[in-house]
């Protein structure tokens, strides 16, 4: 199995951690893009979800904006600190800033995610 | 909408070595931060900041029968600012619902200038003009494309503008201002202490092509002045409760129940456009009047965001809302039902279909020390 990053066209990434289990966070790409941080509602131990549905909501000064399941599965951890310290998520976005730890059953899903190279591709495309 | 379609102000081409991230504001590109909203918010707070503004509209009212004018169409009382004072007032519908909220400069006995909302600079334009032909020899011209406007603000703001200038900043008391000022070796520039922020400071206005050379002189005067965005202006004008048009003021929502009643003088000798529609709400009391919410449950209050009661009623809607960067307190203005508008009482948030526990409380959020 492969312990490579991936992203989304979203801006998340995640990292597995073992053959079933998953990190989950925003790219800094997006932290950025969304400015400072200031509150975070998360998802929930237990929440069943599929590829693309919303995992919670992340809020900077200016706005609010959903992150969403890189994949399918279930969220069996959270990242309990960022109700306090959702700064974290411009400041270390890949590791204390993480989102949640998700049990996925279709290791396929992570293949037909972006590879690192595929995804600095798409943050230059934007950007022209 | 592609960025090279948006509305410029003079001072676009110097964003990028400033490190903006420029964003669409109402048809305009305009840096949203350049470092962060929060440490921008802290340095107009603590010492000074510096806002390109220049996307504001302004229209010169001139002519013999220029106050006269301007006393029909404002709901302030434009007689009582001598030349070189300034004043906020509000524009109405007859109906009372607001055109606009603007600042008036007294130029001269016979010469104004209005400074409008940037997304209203078309529609305040025709309403003036419409309006303007009642009124005998007058001239009325929109040269907010000729003018650029940079905001400096926060407690060093006098002493840092002092560093580049001759005259006497000190002089100039509060909504007043000097004209044909030189800064910096530029010349011709009206100064204002007037500002959007809840802090001391100035407002300079000047020619579009000198707007660039005076950013960077601003900038480079003192360690202490930070280039600062539209996000920390909002956040600002926020806690110190001044109104966003298209947020706390509309075509639906008069100045009385804004909570900018200062700007109505029902009293005034003269007639002016909604007096009778606002005398009326008036007597009758307001139905529902603008106060401030803080969240006691989690969440942000956003714009638009409904408030309810406990049993689910629907009271108000939130105006504008936000993370407070000095307060640290997650509070929100909400245009609510008079009935429940008394400081201390429990209300509801609707938040992605959750009702999250606040409570109203006092405005402005912060007061100027």
């Amino acid at each position: 199995m492969t312990k490579t990053i991936k992203f989304t066209i979203k801006h998340e990434w995640i990292v597995p951690l073992t053959d079933n289990r998953a990190r989950i966070g925003i790219t800094d790409f997006a932290q950025q893009e969304l400015g400072d941080i200031v509150y975070v509602e998360n998802a929930e131990v237990d929440d069943k979800v599929n590829a693309g549905d919303s995992l919670g909501v992340i809020e900077s000064v200016k706005a609010a904006s959903d992150f969403y399941a890189p994949i399918s599965g279930t969220i069996v951890k959270v990242n309990e600190s960022l109700e306090d310290e959702p700064e974290k998520i411009n400041s270390d976005p890949y590791e204390a800033g993480w989102l949640v730890e998700i049990e996925f059953t279709d290791p396929s899903e992570l293949e037909q995610l972006l590879d690192e190279a595929a995804y600095q591709n798409l943050i230059a495309e934007g950007e022209e | 909408m592609s960025q090279d379609a948006l509305k410029r102000t003079p001072l676009f081409p110097l964003y990028e070595q400033y490190g903006a991230k420029v964003i669409n504001f109402g048809g305009w590109a305009l840096p949203v931060h350049f470092s962060s909203i929060i440490d921008e918010h802290q340095a107009v707070r603590g010492a000074a900041g510096l806002f390109d503004v220049s996307h504001m509209g302004e229209f010169l009212i001139e002519g013999h029968q220029a106050e006269s004018f301007l006393n029909y169409l404002l709901t302030n009382d434009v007689t009582k600012i001598s030349i070189n004072q300034a004043q906020y007032t509000a524009m109405c519908y007859p109906d009372g619902g607001t055109v606009d909220d603007l600042l008036v400069y007294k130029l001269a006995d016979d010469r104004f200038l209005l400074v409008v909302n940037a997304a209203n600079i078309e529609k305040d334009f025709n309403w003036v003009a419409e309006h303007a032909s009642r009124f005998a020899g007058l001239s009325i011209s929109n040269i907010s494309d000729q003018m650029a406007q940079l905001a400096i603000q926060g407690p060093q703001a006098e002493q840092i503008l002092q560093q580049l200038t001759k005259t006497d900043l000190s002089q100039i008391k509060g909504f007043h201002f000097l004209q044909e000022i030189e800064i910096a070796n530029i010349s011709d520039i009206l100064v204002s202490r007037t500002g959007y922020t809840g802090e001391d400071g100035f407002e300079l206005y000047l020619a579009n092509s000198e707007a660039p050379k005076l950013w960077q002189a601003l900038l480079a005067a003192n360690d202490a002045i930070m280039a600062c965005g539209l996000g920390a202006r909002d956040t600002l004008r926020f806690e110190a409760r001044l109104a966003l048009y298209g947020q706390e003021l509309s075509d639906k929502i008069s100045p009385l129940e804004a909570g900018i009643s200062f700007t109505v003088k029902l009293n005034k000798p003269a007639d002016f456009i909604g007096k009778t529609a606002l005398a009326e709400q008036k007597a009758a009391g307001l139905k529902r009047k603008l106060v401030g919410v803080e969240l006691l449950g989690r969440g942000i209050p956003r714009h638009d965001y409904r408030v309810l009661t406990a049993e689910g009623t629907e009271i108000g809607v939130i105006t504008s809302g936000t993370h407070s960067p000095s307060l640290k307190k997650h509070l929100g203005l909400a245009l609510i039902n008079t009935d429940y508008s008394e400081v201390g009482t429990t209300v509801y948030i609707e938040i992605r279909n959750k009702l999250v526990e606040a409570k109203i409380v006092k405005t402005p959020f912060l007061t100027k020390k």
